[in-house]
């Protein structure tokens, strides 16, 4: 079915020595950064709040009482962030069955043997992955955070399902920390992936090279992208 | 020893303070338990362990405990509206940290009416829920007496210790961000002096001395309850929390949820339990397995970069050409 998504707006070949391909536009990068930060504060402040050994993290938000007092409106700040990010990425992101081979050639790609994977579109599997991942663990850290957010909501709910919102919270926090470091070393593993995100392009090898399918559909789709933005 | 005497009689709390001086205990040596510290010194000596005892069927509902309470902790709840209940204010709070809680019960045995007064406030667990739930280094401690003591200036506010607490004590301050509740009057046993609920009491149904003390003059009370009917009359001591520093004398024991929902059988919450250990100690180990995985890779794989063969195939292919086969 995504075949039709094979590329999001804004995405489009630069002629020129190299030649490179618009990947992220400003507004997607923009709230991309926000989203890091936030999630790398939340991180921080929640660690320190989660096991003795790191509660000197503390002192970088200026001490546990303003941690405690940060944590909850980062995450909203978070929250709002990502939902934008969300609508802008979720459609290129929908899963289809080319995935599942993606999916069976994991060996090859971590091997070192990209060309034994199957050519991928705007994000592969394993993309995809960390952006559904992310979408549901969000929701969920954000729905059990604000159960626990004792300034505003204690008077919510039972001290029981409090307990319960704690523990979820914590472990829903652990699997988030798992996905953002795979996530994070995915994006410095493979090489260009961590520009792409600053200056909002790629080289056209690159694209070859990692997003085929997606290349070849901009490639097919220039001459009329270029009459198309002449005319508007 | 630096034992204080006034501790070993039960009238303590009703006697005059002591006039002599003598050495200030409960302080960074006397520590056995200290929240979020992994490595506590063991404390440098051991206090004998003291308990308040509270017994409901002597307890006339005066509240002057509240009163003494307020008086000496120096708190100011606010003025309530009554809600048909002689309870006053409507439930412990950041200026309250004991309550006069009182139940109106018909004993399905006798079909009397039973007016049953409880004073709720901290137990002072042997095995604090607090605690063990709190983040925050040194915001919940415990002395080798048996005091639970909130340390205000560690305290960041987060309310972990009210999902900790079996019994739904602790209240968090809306003006300072602190949780609050009974300190057992840590600051006046540390001197020699039973807390001021005790001393205010006028029917001396709230006595302090040592455990031992405590509980050998629960059982004289027990024992002249069950010659005048009560032949559930009790000591509530929970072994669920590993017993309590502040006792109850019950007449009915054998029911103790009548009593205001007294937990019958209290104990740290299981899930309190599980986040509080496997969740913290397997979690921060997959986190590291995690960090520690992404960076010996990032060593010692080689990164994934595009070759020149990449780079010519996508001009290739840009420049309309067929590319030449697969990269």
């Amino acid at each position: 079915m995504s075949e039709t998504i094979l590329v999001e707006t804004g995405d489009a070949i630069r002629p020129g020595n190299p030649p490179m391909v618009e990947r992220y536009r400003l507004g997607a990068r923009i709230n991309h950064w926000t989203t890091a930060i936030a999630m790398v504060l939340l991180v921080l402040s929640g660690l320190a709040m989660f096991h003795p050994s790191l509660f000197f993290l503390s002192t970088i938000f200026g001490g546990g009482q303003n941690t405690r007092t940060l944590h909850p409106w980062i995450g909203i700040i978070l929250s709002v962030s990502f939902l934008v990010l969300f609508i802008q990425f979720w459609r290129a992101n929908l899963w289809n069955r080319a995935d599942l081979s993606w999916v069976a050639h994991i060996g090859d790609l971590v091997g070192g043997h990209e060309e034994k994977v199957p050519e991928v579109a705007k994000y592969n599997a394993g993309q995809k992955f960390v952006f559904w991942a992310m979408a549901l663990l969000i929701l969920a850290l954000l729905s059990s955070g604000i159960i626990i957010w004792d300034e505003y909501f204690s008077n919510l709910t039972t001290i029981e399902i409090q307990r319960i919102a704690l523990l979820a919270h914590s472990i829903l926090a652990i699997l988030a920390i798992c996905v953002l470091i795979l996530h994070v070393y995915a994006g410095i593993w493979v090489r260009g992936s961590f520009d792409a995100m600053i200056t909002g392009s790629v080289t056209a090898g690159w694209a070859w090279r990692h997003h085929r399918k997606w290349f070849r559909q901009l490639a097919a789709g220039t001459a009329g992208e270029e009459r198309r933005s002449r005319e508007s | 020893m630096l034992d204080n005497p006034y501790l070993h009689n039960p009238d303590a709390a009703a006697s005059n303070p002591p006039t002599e001086g003598f050495v200030e205990n409960l302080g960074m040596g006397d520590l056995v338990r200290r929240s979020a510290t992994a490595e506590l010194p063991p404390p440098t000596r051991q206090l004998t362990p003291v308990a308040k005892l509270i017994d409901v069927s002597k307890c006339i509902g005066c509240k002057a405990c509240q009163s003494a309470c307020i008086e000496w902790n120096n708190t100011t709840p606010a003025i309530e509206e009554n809600v048909g209940t002689y309870m006053n204010p409507h439930d412990l709070t950041p200026e309250m940290f004991t309550l006069m809680r009182f139940a109106e019960w018909v004993n399905p045995e006798t079909e009397n009416l039973e007016w049953l007064i409880r004073k709720d406030g901290c137990m002072h667990c042997a095995d604090p829920g607090c605690l063990k739930a709190c983040p925050a280094p040194g915001a919940i401690v415990q002395y080798s007496n048996g005091i639970v003591d909130f340390i205000h200036e560690n305290c960041i506010g987060c309310g972990y210790c009210i999902k900790g607490c079996p019994f739904n004590i602790p209240r968090i301050s809306r003006v300072d961000h602190h949780a609050y509740k009974c300190t057992l009057c840590s600051d006046r046993v540390a001197v020699g002096q039973g807390p001021a609920c005790a001393k205010a009491c006028p029917t001396q149904a709230i006595v302090f001395g040592t455990k031992d003390d405590m509980k050998k003059h629960a059982e004289e009370r027990i024992t002249d309850l069950k010659s005048r009917g009560y032949k559930n009359a009790g000591l509530y001591d929970p072994e669920g929390v590993g017993g309590t520093h502040v006792m109850y004398v019950l007449h009915h024991a054998d029911k103790p949820h009548i009593y205001n929902d007294l937990p019958d059988n209290p104990k740290i919450p299981p899930i309190v339990v599980a986040w509080k250990g496997v969740t913290k100690s397997a979690g921060l180990a997959l986190m590291g397995f995690a960090a520690a995985g992404a960076v010996l890779h990032g060593l010692f794989a080689r990164a994934n970069r595009v070759s020149a063969e990449d780079r010519e195939n996508a001009q290739q292919l840009l420049d309309g050409n067929k590319p030449g086969g697969r990269a």
